[in-house]
């Protein structure tokens, strides 16, 4: 059992109490809701007369359904308008703050909590949807729930859970020219597999991690769910720091000493102890490009795709139907793979530091042939700060289009979808089948600049060759 | 709200496959809605168009079925309760399998679903038992934990947090937290950070 970890440290802070069935009542000091997972919830508290136990701690946008092109109201797909205005009235009968459309702080919910502060070191977070493991990168406890569970926190800001093991994964080394945040992680998942983090809460650590900016953190964090691990996180060190100081909702004057110095108590002591520890060799990590249905078959872009007999027999069965369904034989390279849509956004990869980097690789290139590429960034914070950078004007003048922020193709239940058997070159997180708005789309996940360097070439192409 | 779960029968269904992702329990077009209603005729809708009939929710012989027994990492993917909500509102009230994604599972649990497991060996007998005789009931005994269809007996495990919410009838733990009222309080006032934005 873990001791003297964040997390175990973490926990015990929020304990409230042990349940009879002998689950931790756990205090969430930060819940995040958005309109897909939230409607449901509002409506199980009215059926019980119960109320927002603590309003201030909730905080919602809207992310998943919103159009990237025009956000006019109503929006034009009926069930998508009910949605936003379910939310409007739920936030506005429990006085719960709402960072709608055209606030300048809209935008995905894992994108914007950060960036306004709210999410810091020693918190729990909950929120309606998998991806909250992000913001574990600030050195906080965050996971996903359901719909349920989300009823559970606005009625008594607490969930019943099961203590979490805790696996360090360390990588360290330098990162190679090309290799971002993102490959890192699709590499940790397939070697590690993608129940392989089942019951686990990662600690990434090492000289690789401590080296990265908080946006990259992020990434890395995010991704956690896809390794089977419901929750992700980085001690707050003096980036963390950095990152949280003077923004909205970061503790000022007085408290922010006193804040820093709770927040390097928090952190895992040298001596702590974990249930398990896992290393990495950055030098070991290529741009790395999924080939099949789960985010764990990854592969660097000059391997070439698996073979059964490369494979444990466990993972053969999913092999064969990831062939079938990409069009891709055992033993092809990936590399040359031709590619019909690119997508740059998302809670992966969807921040200002994502868009700058594959701007770097657009500029003075164009968008091959036949290829749709747009970029969506991740909220309406990162699309001033890219505007104000130019980068928009490069990804125009590359070829790309240029959206309003929001979930987008990463799980397409706005317009933005694939097209029959379409395959994308996507920079978010999952590869499943049918993810991306076509029943029979394929995607490729891969880095943001990687994306860019497959738009340009409308194939499967190693970055590194356009740096 | 609640009650007690001791144990579930009812006419089982094998879905036989690994890594099945929450995205093809109920794809996302079908989450743009207020209400849960209505999600169980969705339940693996792209699958099912694309297996024309023979997807195992289509056929005839395990219609009305009440056990779902599937493989490894179920429910993986996005936290979306409407999956499990589907599943349920399709007509299953239980499910068996080689083991399960963290917040299906716990999400399920929300819901009054037991999700138990039983190793690779177990769960292709029975879903073979089931294939040969759809017409056989399943129990699931979380209780004496064990999995029965016919002649066939699996010893099946459960978290035990989640067995005596079911077992005790607290699975919807909504109620309970609620009554903490004082403690959560007294909880938030020790952490540092709830006074710093005060």
């Amino acid at each position: 059992m873990s001791r003297g970890t964040l997390f175990d440290k973490v926990w015990d802070a929020h304990t409230v109490g042990v349940l009879p069935s002998g689950q931790t009542q756990l205090f969430i000091g930060l819940h995040l809701i958005h309109e897909v997972t939230s409607p449901q919830a509002f409506a199980m508290l009215k059926d019980r007369g119960l109320k927002v136990m603590f309003p201030e701690r909730t905080i919602a946008t809207v992310d998943h359904i919103i159009p990237t092109e025009s956000r006019a109201r109503p929006l034009l797909d009926d069930l998508a308008e009910e949605m936003m205005q379910a939310l409007e009235q739920n936030c506005k009968a429990h006085n719960i703050r709402f960072y709608n459309v055209g606030s300048g702080k809209q935008g995905i919910v894992h994108v914007i909590a950060p960036e306004l502060g709210l999410t810091q070191p020693g918190m729990t977070v909950a929120c309606g949807d998998s991806h909250t493991s992000t913001h574990g990168a600030f050195g906080a406890i965050a996971f996903g729930i359901g719909t349920s569970q989300v009823r559970d926190v606005l009625a008594s800001q607490t969930l019943a859970l099961s203590k979490l093991k805790v696996r360090r994964v360390e990588v360290n080394g330098e990162l190679p020219a090309g290799v971002y945040a993102k490959d890192v992680v699709l590499h940790i998942i397939r070697k590690l597999g993608v129940k392989g983090g089942v019951g686990y809460a990662y600690e990434y650590a090492g000289s690789t991690i401590e080296r990265m900016s908080m946006e990259e953190r992020m990434t890395l964090c995010n991704m956690s769910i896809e390794g089977g691990a419901r929750c992700g996180y980085v001690n707050p060190d003096q980036v963390t720091f950095d990152y949280l100081k003077g923004r909205e909702f970061a503790p000022q004057a007085a408290a922010w000493d006193e804040a820093v110095v709770w927040w390097q108590k928090i952190a895992s002591d040298a001596d702590a102890e974990y249930d398990d520890v896992v290393v990495f060799d950055a030098a070991d990590i290529a741009p790395t490009v999924t080939w099949g249905i789960t985010p764990g078959q990854g592969i660097g872009v000059g391997e070439t795709v698996p073979t059964p007999d490369e494979m444990p027999a466990e993972e053969r069965a999913i092999a064969q139907e990831a062939y079938e369904y990409m069009d891709l034989q055992p033993g092809q390279p990936l590399a040359g793979t031709k590619i019909d849509v690119c997508f740059i956004g998302s809670c992966t990869n969807g921040r200002i530091s994502d868009l700058r980097e594959a701007a770097r690789v657009a500029k003075g290139r164009y968008v091959a042939d036949g290829v749709k590429a747009f970029v969506v960034p991740g909220s309406e914070a990162v699309k001033q700060q890219a505007e104000a950078e130019g980068l928009d004007q490069i990804f125009v003048a590359a070829g790309f289009e240029w959206r309003e922020p929001g979930c987008s193709m990463c799980l397409a239940m706005n317009p933005d979808k694939l097209v029959g058997r379409q395959i994308s070159a996507s920079s978010s997180n999952r590869n499943f089948k049918g993810r991306q708005g076509s029943a029979s789309g394929r995607t490729l996940l891969m880095s943001p600049a990687m994306v860019v360097a497959a738009a340009v070439t409308g194939q499967v192409t190693d970055v590194r060759e356009l740096l | 709200m609640t009650s007690e779960i001791k144990s579930v029968t009812g006419r089982g269904i094998p879905l036989v496959g690994n890594d099945i992702d929450t995205d093809r329990i109920i794809p996302a077009r079908f989450l743009r809605c207020v209400t849960f209603d209505g999600l169980g005729a969705q339940a693996f809708a792209d699958d099912r168009a694309q297996a024309n009939g023979q997807h195992p929710f289509d056929l005839p012989a395990y219609q009305g079925a009440e056990v779902l027994v599937v493989n490894v990492n179920f429910g993986c993917g996005s936290s979306r309760e409407h999956a499990p909500q589907a599943l349920n509102k399709w007509g299953i009230r239980a499910v068996v399998g080689e083991s399960f994604a963290e917040i299906f599972f716990g999400n399920c649990v929300a819901i009054g679903v037991p999700c138990v497991t039983a190793d690779a060996n177990t769960v292709q007998q029975l879903q073979a038992q089931i294939s040969q005789n759809p017409g056989l009931p399943v129990q699931v005994d979380l209780d004496q934990m064990t999995v029965t269809c016919g002649d066939f007996v699996g010893a099946v495990t459960m978290p035990e947090g989640a067995r005596q919410m079911m077992l005790s009838g607290t699975w919807d733990a909504c109620g309970q937290l609620v009554a903490q009222a004082e403690q959560i309080q007294a909880t938030a006032a020790r952490l540092p950070y709830v006074n710093w934005a005060a």
